[in-house]
């Protein structure tokens, strides 16, 4: 019941790996870390959720949440590496249409179970 | 009515750090009632979904109930019942008493997290929520179902 948030910035490219359980206890964390990144006009962000084996609403409410404050100062979020089962939640809330989401490679592979 | 074959309830203190406790309980449970592996994945979501309602009802109110995760096994469902009441509940009595999503009325608390009820109903098999003195969700799970069959989707927003 843990959440890990890892910053590796590549170049300019700001990216987090996310590691662990997103819910309502650590969906706050998980937003606070996000926020801690300073804003900056056309940053790029990307957030690597390939080590998230759990994720609801309201990490979903987090992203969006990021996702607005990005684009607001035309910056670009990617969101990648999802299993099969968190690129669901983002198809089913229909949020992989506005967002730019992808999924991981060898995409059927549930391997955590 | 068939009878319940088994019930079990999980009640924690209703704050955010027991919803994960609560979540590991229903998916060792639907482990043992023989879902699958993606249909353990729903249960979990849906279940957590009504379990942080719960924890957030009770904490917009400023007291520091406790939440009651019910769960009863069919032979061909699992039937689940999250309630921030403090104390124990009928789960027939409750069953009677929670209706269609419709008849909620805009200040429910889960009209807020829209997305969470959305999940819930796409998830699940059938949601129902009454919201009188505290928040009831009520939702079932047929075993062997595949997804998509039914009334699921048509119910969302009809």
């Amino acid at each position: 019941m843990n959440l890990q948030v890892e910053q590796i910035d590549k170049d300019l490219v700001h990216n987090f790996k996310i590691i662990g359980e997103i819910d309502i206890y650590t969906a706050p964390k998980l937003k606070e870390h996000l926020a801690s990144l300073e804003q900056a006009e056309g940053m790029e962000v990307e957030l690597d959720l390939s080590e998230v084996n759990y994720m609801d609403s309201t990490g979903l409410g987090v992203f969006v949440g990021f996702y607005k404050e990005v684009t607001a100062n035309n910056g670009s979020l990617v969101i990648k590496g999802l299993n099969q089962r968190l690129y669901r939640l983002f198809e089913i809330t229909g949020l992989n249409e506005i967002m730019q989401i992808e999924q991981a490679e060898g995409g059927e592979d549930d391997a955590s179970v | 009515m068939m009878q319940v074959f088994d019930y079990i309830e999980v009640k924690v203190p209703a704050k955010p750090q027991y919803v994960g406790v609560a979540r590991l309980a229903i998916s060792g449970l639907a482990s043992r009632v023989g879902f699958t592996y993606d249909e353990i994945e729903d249960l979990k979501i849906a279940a957590s979904e009504a379990l942080t309602n719960a924890v957030q009802h009770a904490y917009d109110d400023g007291k520091a109930g406790e939440v009651i995760l019910g769960c009863a096994i069919y032979e061909d469902r699992l039937e689940i019942v999250v309630t921030d009441h403090g104390q124990s509940f009928d789960f027939e009595e409750t069953k009677k008493k929670v209706g269609p999503y419709q008849d909620w009325n805009e200040e429910s608390p889960l009209r807020e997290g829209g997305l969470g009820l959305y999940l819930m109903e796409t998830l699940m098999d059938e949601v129902k929520v009454d919201h009188g003195e505290g928040v009831i969700v009520f939702m079932t799970k047929y075993l062997g179902r595949e997804r998509g069959e039914g009334h699921v989707k048509s119910t969302v927003f009809s």
